[in-house]
C-alpha cells in the first residue's frame, strides 16, 4: 500500500498518452495478459504521431464498436466514440462518415463481432472502398461470453460449445478481404507492438477502406481451453508461432494455430476511397 | 400416465439455464441451432455437453447470429426435426423477422427466453422488453416464476407446440440472472418418462392438398414436395392469417390439459397452466404480476394476509394467447387492481396493463386499475418496495379513485 501512496501520480498526468483516454474510466475491466491493452496503446500512439504531423485532428476522430471484449475500447478512449450494436459498427460507421466526411472513422471488434455476426457489413464496406479502418481483434473465442466456438477458433479444439472439440475451420478475413479492391489489409499482433503501432499508422494517413488484424492474446479465456492458461505461456506460445515476414503473399495469410501465422502487410494500394467516388473527385 | 414418485424423480442442484438445458436434453431434441448471448449461454453450454457426451441424438451448431439460428431452426422444422434455440435481448431482437415467419408456417420450435433488458444503453440484466417485443409475432409466451418450472415448462412447451390443434411455436421465458443463474433444487422425471409425455420423437402433422386430393405429411420430403411460404399476397394470405388466429384460440385448452397432465405424472402445477392465483376469491386489492417477481409478492402478500388485509396475487404464466376471460373473471370483484409490468411500451402503459384494461372494459361493474412499472434493466423488486406499492393501492381502494394510472417503482425522483 505505502508503495502505490508513493508512486501515486495526478490523474491524468502520468503518461503522454493519457490526455487520449478517459482516466476515470481506467482500469479497464481486460484480464490481465490480454492484448487488447497492448494494441491500444499501439494505436493512440500511431494516432499521437498523426496528430502531430497534422495529419488527423484528435477532435474529428471516431471510435465504433460493437459488443464484447474489444467494444470496450470506447468506454477508455477520449475521443468521440459509440458504443453500438453486437456486429453493427461497421454500418454505424459507414453512416457516421456518409453524413460528416471529415471525421476519421475507427472501427474496433473481436474476430466474432467483425467477421461472425458482423460479416456481411464487412464485406459490403470492403466492397465499397469505404473510408474506415476496421482494427479486428483476434483472440480466437468468443471471450466476453465465457468461451464459445468463434469464427477463428483453431480445429478441434474444445470451447464451451464444442466440448468434443471443434469440427469447423477457422475463417481466414485477410484472404477475404482480398477479394476486393481495397487499399490496406494488415495483420499483425500484440506480441510485436512496434510493428502493430506502424501498420495503424500507416492505414491512419491512408484513403478508403483499410483492415488491420490484431492476432492477440486471451489467457483467460482462450488460454484456458488451449492449455496455456498463464499469460506469460500463452504470449509464448503465440511468439512461437507468429512469423513476421515483408510483403507476405495472399496465399500465406491462412489463420493456422498449429502451422503458423504469418503477420505482414497483404495488401497495400491507393484506390480512390467511397467519399471521393460519390462526391466526384471533390473532397 | 402413472404418477412417478418423488423418490424416483431425481434431485439436481442446477440454476434456471441448466434446468432448461436438461428438459431439452430428455426431450429428444433433434436439432439446436444457437448463438452466445449472456444470460442465455449456459443452456446452450451444458447442452453442447450433453452433445459431446452422446447422451442426446441430437444435432448442435453453433451460427453466426440469432437471425441464423432461428433460421436454422425453421429449416429443422420444416425439414421434421424437433427444434430448439436459446436467447435473449438484443438476440431475440435480431430474431425479430424469423420469430414471424416460424410461426406462420406453423412450425412447433421452442425458444427459451432469457428475459434481458433490450439495448441501449447496454445491460446484461433482466426485464421484459424483450419478450414484450415479440408479442405480436404469433407465439405463445409462457412465463416461469422459478428453476423448477423452468424445467417443467420447457418439456411441456414441446407438447402445447407440437398439439395438432396449435402447430405453433412456444416462447419459454425465463427472467435473467434471477432464474438463469440462480441455483435451486430442483427435481427431474426419468427420461423415459418424459419421452412417453412426449410421445417419442415429433410426430409430423397431415394436412390436406386440395390438388392432390389427399393428406400429406407437411414435411420437406422430396418425394412428396410441397412448398413452405411461398408468395401469398391479396387472393389467399388473409385466409392463412385466419388458421393461426383459429390455432391461438385453442392454446389456452391445450396449455391447461398439458399441466394437469403434468400435474399428474410429476406432482407439480402451476394454477391453471394459464393463470396462477393466491387469496383472489375476497380480495380488495389484487397484484398481476408475470415472471419471478411473482414469488416476492407472494411472499409479501401472506404477510398482509397474516395482518388481515385482503390482498391477492395473479400470476400470469401465458402472455400470449391473453387469457383476457379468464383474468376478468378473477379481477373483476376486486376494488383496485395493481399491474405490474417489467417493461413498458413507450409513450403508453406497461404492456401487460394493456391487455387487462381491454379484458375487463366489458364488465359493468369493475375494479379500478394501476400500472406499476419496475425493475427495468434489472432493478430489484424488493419485498419493501412490494409492500409500499400495496400499502398504495390499499388507501386507493380505501379512497375510492386513483390518481396516477402509471407509477414507476424503485426508480429515482
Amino acid at each position: 500500500m505505502a508503495l502505490i501512496e508513493k508512486t501515486k501520480v495526478e490523474l491524468g498526468k502520468a503518461h503522454p498518452l493519457d490526455k487520449y483516454l478517459r482516466i476515470e474510466r481506467i482500469p479497464t475491466l481486460w484480464c490481465p495478459g490480454c492484448g487488447l491493452g497492448v494494441s491500444l496503446a499501439a494505436l493512440l500512439k500511431a494516432i499521437d504521431r498523426r496528430v502531430k504531423e497534422g495529419v488527423l485532428d484528435p477532435k474529428k476522430i471516431v471510435f465504433v464498436t460493437g459488443i464484447g471484449c474489444t467494444a470496450r475500447t470506447s468506454f477508455y478512449v477520449g475521443f468521440d466514440a459509440a458504443h453500438t450494436l453486437h456486429g453493427r459498427a461497421v454500418a454505424f460507421a459507414t453512416g457516421a462518415k456518409l453524413a460528416n466526411p471529415k471525421l476519421e472513422l475507427i472501427v474496433l471488434g473481436g474476430d466474432g463481432d467483425i467477421a461472425g455476426i458482423g460479416g456481411n457489413h464487412l464485406i459490403h464496406a470492403a466492397r465499397r472502398n469505404m473510408d474506415l479502418l476496421v482494427i479486428m481483434n483476434t483472440n480466437f473465442i468468443y471471450a466476453m461470453t465465457g468461451g464459445q466456438l468463434a469464427p477463428t477458433t483453431p480445429p478441434g479444439l474444445y470451447t464451451t460449445t464444442t466440448p468434443q472439440g471443434s469440427r469447423e475451420k477457422p475463417m481466414n478475413v485477410i484472404k477475404l478481404l482480398a477479394a476486393f479492391e481495397v487499399n490496406y489489409v494488415a495483420r499483425g499482433s500484440s506480441i510485436y507492438p512496434q510493428l502493430l503501432e506502424q501498420y495503424y499508422y500507416k492505414a491512419l494517413g491512408m484513403r478508403g477502406f483499410r483492415f488491420i488484424e490484431v492476432v492477440s492474446t486471451c489467457p483467460e479465456v482462450f488460454g484456458r481451453h488451449i492449455g496455456y492458461r498463464d499469460p506469460v505461456t500463452l504470449y509464448d506460445e503465440l511468439k512461437k508461432r507468429v512469423k513476421v515476414k515483408t510483403k507476405p503473399s495472399i496465399e500465406e495469410s491462412s489463420l493456422d494455430w498449429d502451422r503458423g501465422i504469418i503477420i505482414g502487410e497483404y495488401i497495400v494500394n491507393d484506390y480512390p476511397g467511397y467519399i471521393e467516388l460519390i462526391m466526384g473527385g471533390k473532397k | 400416465m402413472a404418477k412417478v414418485p418423488l423418490e424416483k424423480q431425481t434431485l439436481l442442484n442446477v440454476n434456471g439455464d441448466e434446468a432448461v438445458a436438461w428438459a431439452v436434453k430428455q426431450s429428444l431434441v433433434d436439432v439446436v441451432a444457437a448463438y452466445p448471448i449472456t444470460p442465455q449461454t449456459i443452456i446452450v453450454e451444458r447442452f453442447s455437453e450433453f452433445v459431446a457426451n452422446g447422451e442426446v441424438h441430437t444435432e448442435f451448431v453453433a451460427v453466426e447470429s440469432e437471425h441464423s439460428a432461428m433460421s436454422a431452426c425453421v429449416g429443422a422444422a420444416a425439414a421434421g426435426a424437433r427444434a430448439f434455440t436459446a436467447t435473449a435481448a438484443n438476440g431475440l431482437a435480431l430474431m425479430w423477422e424469423i420469430l414471424y415467419i416460424a410461426a406462420s408456417l406453423r412450425l412447433p420450435i421452442v425458444l427459451a427466453v432469457v428475459n434481458r433488458a433490450l439495448s441501449a444503453p447496454i445491460n446484461i440484466h433482466c426485464d421484459h422488453n424483450d419478450a414484450y417485443g415479440m408479442r405480436d409475432a404469433g407465439w405463445i409466451q409462457l412465463f416461469v416464476e422459478n428453476v423448477q418450472e423452468a424445467y417443467d415448462t420447457t418439456i411441456q412447451a414441446f407438447r402445447i407446440a407440437e398439439d395438432e390443434r396449435v402447430l405453433l411455436p412456444v416462447a419459454v421465458n425465463l427472467d435473467g440472472f434471477f432464474l438463469s443463474h440462480t441455483l435451486e433444487n430442483i427435481r427431474i422425471l426419468p427420461d423415459e418418462v418424459v419421452h412417453e409425455f412426449l410421445g417419442g420423437y415429433r410426430k409430423i402433422p397431415k394436412v390436406k392438398v386440395d390438388y392432390l386430393e389427399d393428406e400429406v405429411p407437411l414435411v420437406l420430403n422430396p418425394a412428396r414436395p410441397l412448398s413452405f411460404g411461398p408468395l401469398d399476397l391479396y387472393d389467399y394470405y388473409f385466409e392463412h392469417k385466419m388458421h393461426q388466429i383459429e390455432a391461438m384460440k385453442n392454446v389456452p385448452e391445450v396449455v391447461r390439459e398439458v399441466n394437469q397432465e403434468w400435474y399428474e405424472i410429476s406432482g407439480r402445477k402451476y394454477g391453471d397452466g394459464v393463470l396462477e392465483t393466491l387469496y383472489v376469491e375476497d380480495a380488495d386489492v389484487i397484484i398481476t404480476v408475470l415472471g419471478s417477481t411473482a414469488g416476492t409478492v407472494k411472499h409479501v402478500v401472506r404477510k398482509f394476509r397474516r395482518d388481515g388485509k385482503k390482498v391477492g396475487v395473479v400470476r400470469i404464466r401465458m402472455f400470449r394467447p391473453f387469457p383476457h376471460r379468464e383474468i376478468a373473471e378473477v379481477l373483476k370483484n376486486a376494488k383496485v387492481i395493481g399491474v405490474m409490468d417489467r417493461g413498458i411500451s413507450f409513450g403508453s402503459y406497461g404492456q401487460s396493463y394493456l391487455e387487462i384494461n381491454s379484458s375487463l372494459y366489458d364488465y359493468k361493474e369493475k375494479p379500478m386499475l394501476v400500472n406499476y412499472v419496475y425493475g427495468l434493466g434489472g432493478r430489484d423488486a424488493s419485498p419493501e418496495l412490494i409492500e409500499k406499492m400495496i400499502n398504495e393501492l390499499l388507501s386507493d381502494a380505501e379512497r375510492g379513485y386513483v390518481e396516477n394510472k402509471l407509477r414507476f417503482l424503485g426508480v429515482r425522483e
